[in-house]
This record gives structure tokens, C-alpha cells and sequence, in this order.
């Protein structure tokens, strides 16, 4: 795999990569890849659309809230940085108008 | 600490003659002479004796109604919630992280009257077959220390071996209950995929994840595992009885055994895998010679399937709403640079290989044909499960090897050959000592695998505690 392939692919992960990890991991991806790549010899022209067995994924009535502000506390306390009852994260949208 | 089961334990608790304070006394002379060297645990609990103080005032005061677990010390896996304590999976990225509830399988456990020794060590988020990938060092063998104690579930393994609890929990996504059970010469359960709730359990592969006990006997093994099973409201994959169809215990076996898929053992591997099949057959089961050409590929499957889940899985670990942040010039970077400090090597590289195989183009060369070929092996096994009881396999290729020896990640990757058939297809499966083979002088326990169809826990308990002499 190509040193691009492997940045594309950290790209989308959204991990920053050193250069001698993009080095070694495109070297183990291309042994990875190659020995994973027998099952399309084991499937052959099989074209079957992949099921799930007899578990499935099944919903709950949305009902029976619990009190608000129940689990806020403990949950907030583990956000690295907060601002009272909110998440605080960097600022994602420009504003044109300054 | 002496070596009872939890049946033995209780009824001395009951008799008087041992206290829930003997046994926690036991359990941290143990943690005083081999923890420093064998490195079972991330944390050990501070409030050990507080607990063996009211499980002993529980049994004065209820005696034989006292909950199952009762003063029973048992060790949790790091990737496993227990409210209040830290729960790191053995990685950077949440090595401040405390757990905010009890996973459903911690509550039960609690509930049952258990008391939690520590979180063990793991590979980090569960990706190993060592427990080389810690990011707090590894976990050594209590056999010998020199060699690796298998993984993922490698601290919660030796945590039980050198006799710190009487069992422990462990998460098996490919093998990591089963092979560290056969390095530490345990018995290790993967459970039939929804019988134990993952609620509060740290994703890896979803499809894939059972959590399940490592103990010293099968029926001990069995004990654990009637604690936490069963459906559970928080965890939609879980299910009741009903589900699948009733798998009845008999008085003989008929075994299966993929011989086509023992090619390349070591020969006294081989050795004592065929003692143990003559055993079985001395006890009067019937081994069958059964064909299983897709298992015998399923790692391949595996290592496309499971890779993809810890991609999406894993997205969730981005420094805003819990564990580990690294500020940059943006949020991306943040995210890029919080999961380039917070991850190890191994789950960077499973991460990006997920991000490959799910990637536009390549999706459904990957991917999709993984899960035709998951199809093919399910419906294998049910067709092999017709005329067979039970499969028996080694339950790793080797005993335990040396720190180091397995730097190349798909040699590493290739251990989990006779082991991720049986999360590929949600069947449960156990293992069991079966015996050790010598490497440098040392005599290394290792394992053999029993896989039964869906909901067949009962039968495996049942041939495992008869091979076992129990």
C-alpha cells in the first residue's frame, strides 16, 4: 500500500500518523490484505445478500424516562472540558460577518 | 491462595469453617508475592476487605440464603464497567476514565454477592492475542514469566492461575477468554452469542463480543455463567429462552473433529490432542471425521469482519466527552491528535484497516463477501451439528510463547485459527485444559476447544465435567 493510500485511510479515521508508522503499517497492511484476500476464492461467484441469523435487532417503546438531570452530574464529570451543563468543543462553523 | 472451587468455598463459609476474610487475606498475600512480577491487574480495588467484612456479616446473618456469590473474590476485565472504579480497556486514551454505572454482567455478579478484586490488564481495547498490547506492560504467565500469558484476556487469566480470585470475567471476541484459558491452563467460556448481555461492556466487535467466566473447573465455569446470562432490557442482542431450541445433554457423544483442519501442529501438540480424543473415546463417545472447508478459512473472514466493527466502534473515542484530549489549531484536530496520542500501534492499525476494507470500492470485495462467507460457515455448522454433537479442535495452535517472539502482527493474528469460527457464527464454545506440552524445559498447559450448536452451554458443562473427571 502506498504511503497516500495509508494517509487517505488515516484521513478518514481521523488519526494523525507518524511517518515511520505510514511506513510500517502499509508494509503490514500489504500482508494483511494479501493472506484476508483467499476468502474471495473461498466465495467464488457467490453474489447472496449477507444475513444476520435469528438475532435481530429489535426496539423498545420510547416510555419511562428516567428524572432529567438524573445522570448528567456523572456523566459531565468525565468530558475533558465543560462549560456548566454543556460539552465545551472547539468552534466548527465560520461566521462570515466576523 | 488454596485451591477450592466457589461450590467448596461457600459450603465452608456456611460450615463456619472459612470467612470471606480468610479468603481476601489469602487473595492479597497472593498480590503481595506475585503481582509485582506477574502483572495481572490494571487496579486492584481498595475496598476488598470492607466487602469481605459485610459479605461475612451477609452470611452470619442469611447462612444458607445468602446470595450464590457471596464473599466469592472475582477479577473483572479492564474493557468491563464496574460503577465508580477506573475502567481503562488497557489504553492511554482512557486512562483517567471512571466507570459511571455497572455493566449489566458487573451488576449481576454484585448482586450475586461477588466481590470485585481488580480490573485486570488486557490487550488494549481487546485487540492481542498476548496481552503484549497494554498500554500499562503486559501481563506475564504464571507458568513462566518469561512468556506471554495470552490475550486479550491475559490479566483476568492470570489473575485466576496464580490464584488472586477464584474466577474471573473476560471478553472473547475471537478467542480472548479461550485462548488465554488454554496458556493458563483454565477453563474459559464463550458464551452463544446474546446470552450474556455486552451492556456496559466496551465495544469491539458487536457482532462478534461475549463476555465469559475463567475459572479453575467446569463447574465453576458454569456457576458464573447461570449468574450473568439471560436477556437484559439495556442490550437488544440479548435474548431469553425460546430463542434458539433446547440442546439436550445425552449419554454419549457423537464428536465431530475437522482432522483436515489439524494440519501443521506441532507434533506433541498433535500428541495430546489425540490423547485427549482417545479419552473420549475410552469414556465411549464416537469421533467423526467431519469436512468444515469454510471454518477452516474463517480467520480470513475474521480479520475483515472484526477490523470493520473496531473502525466504527472505535470512532467514539474523539477527547470531547470522556477520556483522553489533545488540543490542536481545530476541532479535527483534535480528534487526530487525541486518537494519534491516545491509541497503541495494534489498534491504530485495525482501525485503519476497518476504514480499508469498508471504503468506497472496496466494501463489497471485503466486506460484504466476509459476511457471505460468515453465511457459508453458519450454515456448515448447522448442517455438521445434524449429524454430530459436539466439535473438538485444539483450542490454540501453541502453548504459550516467548515476549517478543510473535512481533509480526499476522503471525500473531494466525493463533486465533481454531477460535473465531465460533464468534464468526455465535455458536458458544469452551475450553479446557487438556494437558501440557515441554518448550525449554517447562512443562505449558494448553487447551482443547469443544464447540456445540447455539444455546449448547449445557452440553459443553456436561462433556467438559465428565472429560474433567468432575
Amino acid at each position: 500500500m502506498t504511503k497516500e493510500e495509508v494517509l487517505h485511510l488515516a484521513t478518514l479515521a481521523r488519526i494523525e500518523l507518524s511517518p515511520e508508522e505510514i511506513v510500517r503499517f502499509g508494509t503490514d497492511f500489504d500482508a494483511i490484505l494479501s493472506y484476508v484476500a483467499r476468502i474471495k476464492d473461498l466465495a467464488g461467484s457467490d453474489t447472496s445478500t449477507p444475513h444476520l441469523g435469528v438475532v435481530h435487532n429489535v426496539f423498545r417503546e420510547d416510555a419511562d424516562p428516567h428524572e432529567p438531570g438524573l445522570y448528567t452530574e456523572s456523566l459531565l464529570a468525565a468530558a475533558p472540558t465543560r462549560e456548566k451543563e454543556y460539552i465545551k468543543v472547539k468552534k466548527i462553523l465560520e461566521n462570515n460577518n466576523g | 491462595m488454596a485451591k477450592r472451587t466457589i461450590q467448596e468455598t461457600r459450603t465452608l463459609y456456611q460450615n463456619g469453617e472459612l470467612s470471606p476474610q480468610d479468603v481476601i487475606a489469602e487473595c492479597m498475600n497472593v498480590l503481595a508475592l506475585r503481582e509485582p512480577d506477574v502483572h495481572a491487574y490494571v487496579d486492584v480495588f481498595s475496598d476488598l476487605e470492607k466487602r469481605a467484612e459485610e459479605a461475612q456479616k451477609t452470611l452470619e446473618q442469611k447462612g444458607g440464603e445468602a446470595p450464590l456469590l457471596t464473599g466469592i473474590p472475582i477479577a473483572m476485565k479492564g474493557n468491563i464497567l464496574v460503577n465508580g472504579e477506573r475502567a481503562t480497556a488497557s489504553s492511554k486514551i482512557l486512562e483517567n476514565y471512571i466507570a459511571p454505572y455497572d455493566a449489566t454482567v458487573t451488576a449481576r455478579l454484585r448482586a450475586a454477592g461477588a466481590i470485585f478484586v481488580g480490573a485486570t490488564n488486557m490487550d488494549e481495547f481487546a485487540m492481542g492475542s498476548s496481552t503484549e498490547n497494554s498500554a500499562f506492560g503486559p501481563t506475564k504467565n504464571p507458568h513462566d514469566t518469561s512468556r506471554v500469558p495470552g490475550g486479550s484476556s491475559g490479566g483476568s487469566a492470570a489473575a485466576v492461575a496464580m490464584e488472586s480470585a477464584l474466577a474471573s470475567l473476560g471478553t472473547d471476541t475471537g478467542g480472548s477468554v479461550r485462548g488465554p484459558a488454554s496458556f493458563c491452563g483454565l477453563v474459559g467460556l464463550k458464551p452463544t452469542y446474546g446470552a450474556v448481555s455486552r451492556y456496559g461492556l466496551m465495544a469491539m466487535g458487536s457482532s462478534l463480543d461475549q463476555a465469559g467466566p475463567l475459572t479453575h473447573t467446569v463447574g465453576d465455569a458454569e456457576l458464573i455463567f447461570n449468574v450473568i446470562r439471560g436477556k437484559d432490557q439495556y442490550d437488544a442482542t440479548s435474548w431469553d429462552e425460546g430463542v434458539y431450541p433446547e440442546v439436550s445433554v445425552k449419554e454419549m457423544y457423537r464428536i465431530g473433529v475437522p482432522y483436515a483442519f489439524l494440519e501443521g501442529l506441532a507434533p506433541d501438540v498433535r500428541a495430546l490432542f489425540d490423547a485427549a480424543l482417545a479419552k473420549l473415546t475410552a469414556d465411549g463417545h464416537t469421533i467423526v471425521d467431519i469436512s468444515l472447508p469454510y471454518m477452516k478459512e474463517g480467520l480470513a473472514a475474521y480479520y475483515i469482519v472484526m477490523p470493520a466493527e473496531v473502525s466504527s466502534n472505535l470512532a467514539r473515542f474523539d477527547g470531547v466527552r470522556f477520556g483522553l484530549h489533545v488540543s490542536g489549531d481545530t476541532l479535527l484536530d483534535d480528534y487526530r491528535k487525541t486518537r494519534a496520542l491516545g491509541f497503541g500501534a495494534e489498534v491504530k492499525r485495525r482501525i485503519l484497516l476497518g476504514t480499508y476494507v469498508l471504503s468506497s470500492g472496496y466494501y463489497d470485495a471485503y466486506y460484504g463477501t466476509a459476511e457471505r462467507v460468515r453465511d457459508r460457515m453458519r450454515e456448515e455448522l448447522a448442517q455438521n451439528f445434524e449429524n454430530v454433537d459436539v466439535i473438538v479442535t485444539p483450542t490454540t495452535p501453541t502453548p504459550a510463547w516467548k515476549f517478543g517472539e510473535k512481533a509480526d502482527p499476522l503471525s500473531m493474528y494466525l493463533e486465533d485459527i481454531y477460535t473465531v469460527g465460533a464468534n464468526l457464527t455465535g455458536v458458544p464454545a469452551i475450553s479446557i485444559p487438556a494437558g501440557t506440552v515441554t518448550r525449554d524445559t517447562v512443562h505449558l498447559p494448553i487447551g482443547i476447544q469443544a464447540m456445540a450448536p447455539h444455546n449448547g452451554e449445557k452440553r459443553l458443562f456436561d462433556i467438559a465435567k465428565r472429560y474433567r473427571g468432575e
